[in-house]
């Protein structure tokens, strides 16, 4: 089996020493910053990507990925014990998590978010390993009309996921197609949107984008709420759950896993989606669905193992197909692009190493992480106990540094300035982020492929619709509008985010 | 839901390869009309309250980083940073803040210049012999 002689080489570079170590770095950073409310795991890894270019290719994506696992991990602390989400992905789990810890079972919510989530990054682990061999060889075949199609398609569900109105999630992707823009045009050398700004002629990095729209826009959130937290620190004892349990929650752990493992395939889709959606649906099947959010178990079980299986399962896009589904990935790819490797099907067979040693060494730091957030809960409970005004000078501190020494240029980081602004008004207008930062990252390529379509096609824009597999795509992204727009599947869209407020 | 403002813009093509930006540019300015006229059509909740002091005081602290690195030093844009984005937090305690700025700046050097060598001027211009290098 060609599989297991390739996740063999995959464990050998993944538990090398040196690897074993970044993994770690990555895992430590992902459960602080998961641990810590007002630090995301996208601020973070948009931190780190100028540091990466020190590293090795694979080094460095095992470290940035056990980030972003890793703070699917440690946002369930915060959840559970303080009633505040450590991360986005954990909105749901502060419902029952910490109802659960009001009730003297703190440890029993932790073992059980950490367990799930270790069943879960396993199972999407082999996922992985399985599904994406075939799609890379399906996605070789793709000429400029298939990855036009696509990429529209990724656009799409990408805004029909995001929550909110879906008008103003498509005029954000929008706005980020128009900023990836910016710059010299590849084709004739024109500068376009530049406004007579030299430093603008290279187009602005998306890192800079990425830490202005999550990490200064989140900072400037986060002061002006001034929220009490009441943290359960002593209670923390008892840490194996019950055989009541363990019979109650591995069903909605199966599920969780499931549906996450489904969801984060999709573009658009990752851990956040996972969460809402599996507490939902555990609600819906429950037989009991009044004991939901008075502390149900199965509450914690879903929406933290589908998190986690969301998160992993979303690097498959990115590694087949060279496409990102969510911000993160579109962080990961700017990470290969810093390291000169350009993403795509190719990926997987001409740096086999990269592709097998990243998979192995998400198991890897899935145990790690089981060790890092249960015996090791106490160390992370203590720092939940730092204020936040200590806090966020220090992320700021970090971010201006990382966009400083991209190209020690203070434009960039006026650039991270303004790019906050605007994030903070789109926060404050409801226009979700993500999509746009997707766009940004899609722009550049979407136009290429576009013109090179229809310089095959002689400027024929049927060339669309008449090859199968972007028709195929081109089908579905109407398909997803139009039953977007309908009434009935708009609700059910609106139920499934409803469960934040 | 006023957002119109400023998807307005969308139109500033350039000539020559325009083609793409325009087809997006009028597509946003289709958006923005479907937002603006749904902004007069519906009952909406009313946007949230703008923050302004947080807001202000993190950019120009932000901002103020890039452009003092170089004539400042580390050691100087650091200062403005965490003094000035201190003041956007809600509480102010001048002890604390600058405990917090010396430990910063400890860091910064250790880990970023020593540890992964970036070439950040430490001190500032006018000092002619610094004493940390």
């Amino acid at each position: 089996m060609e599989i297991f002689h390739n996740l063999a080489m995959g464990f050998g570079i993944a538990i090398s020493p040196m690897h074993l170590v970044y993994a770690l770095i990555g895992c430590l950073l992902g459960t602080l910053v998961g641990v810590l409310p007002g630090i995301g795991s996208v601020a973070t890894i948009a931190m780190l990507l100028p540091i990466t270019f020190n590293l090795t290719p694979v080094a460095a994506l095992i470290m940035l990925a056990g980030i972003y696992y890793g703070a699917q991990y440690g946002g369930s602390t915060t959840s559970i014990l303080v009633n505040i989400p450590g991360e986005a992905t954990s909105v749901v789990t502060c419902l029952d998590g910490y109802q659960m810890a009001r009730q003297g079972r703190a440890g029993a919510a932790l073992a059980v978010a950490a367990l799930g989530s270790f069943f879960a990054g396993c199972v999407a682990t082999v996922l992985i390993a399985v599904a994406a061999p075939p799609l890379a060889e399906v996605a070789l075949k793709f000429g400029p009309s298939e990855y036009f199609s696509l990429m529209v398609f990724g656009l799409i569900a990408a805004t029909v996921l995001a929550h909110g109105s879906l008008v103003k999630a498509i005029a954000m992707v929008v706005w980020g197609l128009l900023f990836g823009l910016i710059g010299t045009d590849v084709n004739s050398g024109v500068l376009r949107f530049t406004f007579g700004i030299p430093e603008l002629s290279d187009g602005i990095g998306f890192v800079i984008v990425a830490m202005g729209m999550f990490g200064t826009t989140e900072i400037i959130v986060n002061l002006e709420k001034k929220g009490e937290r009441e943290v359960f620190t002593k209670n923390v004892t008892k840490l194996w759950p019950t055989k009541d349990d363990f019979k109650r929650s591995w069903g909605a752990v199966l599920r969780g896993t499931a549906l996450g493992s489904c969801l984060g395939i999709l573009p658009g889709g990752g851990a956040l989606l996972s969460s809402f959606g599996a507490y939902s649906l555990e609600k819906k099947l429950s037989k009991h669905p009044e004991r939901f959010g008075k502390g149900a178990i199965e509450g914690v079980a879903a929406p933290e193992s589908a998190n986690n299986a969301g998160a992993q399962t979303s690097f498959i896009p990115m590694l087949t197909l060279g496409i990102p589904g969510n911000a993160v990935m579109a962080l990961m790819i700017g990470a290969l692009m810093i390291q000169g490797i350009a993403p795509g099907p190719q990926v997987m067979n001409e740096k086999p190493d990269l592709f097998w040693g990243l998979i192995a060494s998400m198991w890897v730091g899935n145990a790690m992480l089981v060790v890092l957030n249960l015996p090791l809960i106490g160390m992370w409970v203590k720092l939940l106990t730092v204020p936040y005004r200590y806090l966020f000078p220090s992320i700021l501190v970090f971010m201006a540094i990382g966009v400083y020494s991209l190209s020690n240029n203070p434009f960039d980081v006026l650039i991270m300035g303004i790019f906050g602004v605007v994030g903070y008004i789109c926060a404050k207008l409801e226009c979700e982020p993500a999509p746009m930062v997707l766009g940004f990252i899609l722009g550049p390529l979407m136009e290429e492929n576009l013109r090179r379509a229809m310089l095959l096609s002689r400027g024929d824009p049927t060339v669309f619709f008449t090859k199968p597999i972007s028709a195929t795509f081109m089908i579905a992204s109407v398909i997803l509008l139009v039953a977007v727009a309908l009434p009935a599947i708009r609700k059910k869209r609106e139920e499934v985010f409803v469960e934040e407020d | 839901m006023w957002a119109i403002e400023f998807y307005q813009m969308g139109t500033a093509v350039r000539m020559g390869p325009a083609y793409f930006p325009a087809v997006l540019g009028f597509l946003q300015v289709a958006l923005g009309a479907i937002i603006l006229a749904g902004s007069f059509a519906l009952e909406g909740p009313p946007v949230d309250t703008f923050y302004f002091r947080p807001l202000i005081l993190v950019t120009v602290a932000t901002i103020a980083y890039g452009y003092l690195m170089k004539p400042a030093g580390l050691i100087g844009a650091t200062a403005a940073l965490v003094y000035i984005s201190a003041l956007g937090g809600d509480e102010f305690n001048w002890k604390e803040v600058t405990i917090l700025f010396v430990a910063l700046i400890l860091f910064s050097v250790l880990v970023f210049v020593k540890g992964l060598t970036l070439p950040f001027p430490i001190c500032p211009d006018f000092i002619e012999n610094c004493p940390i290098r």
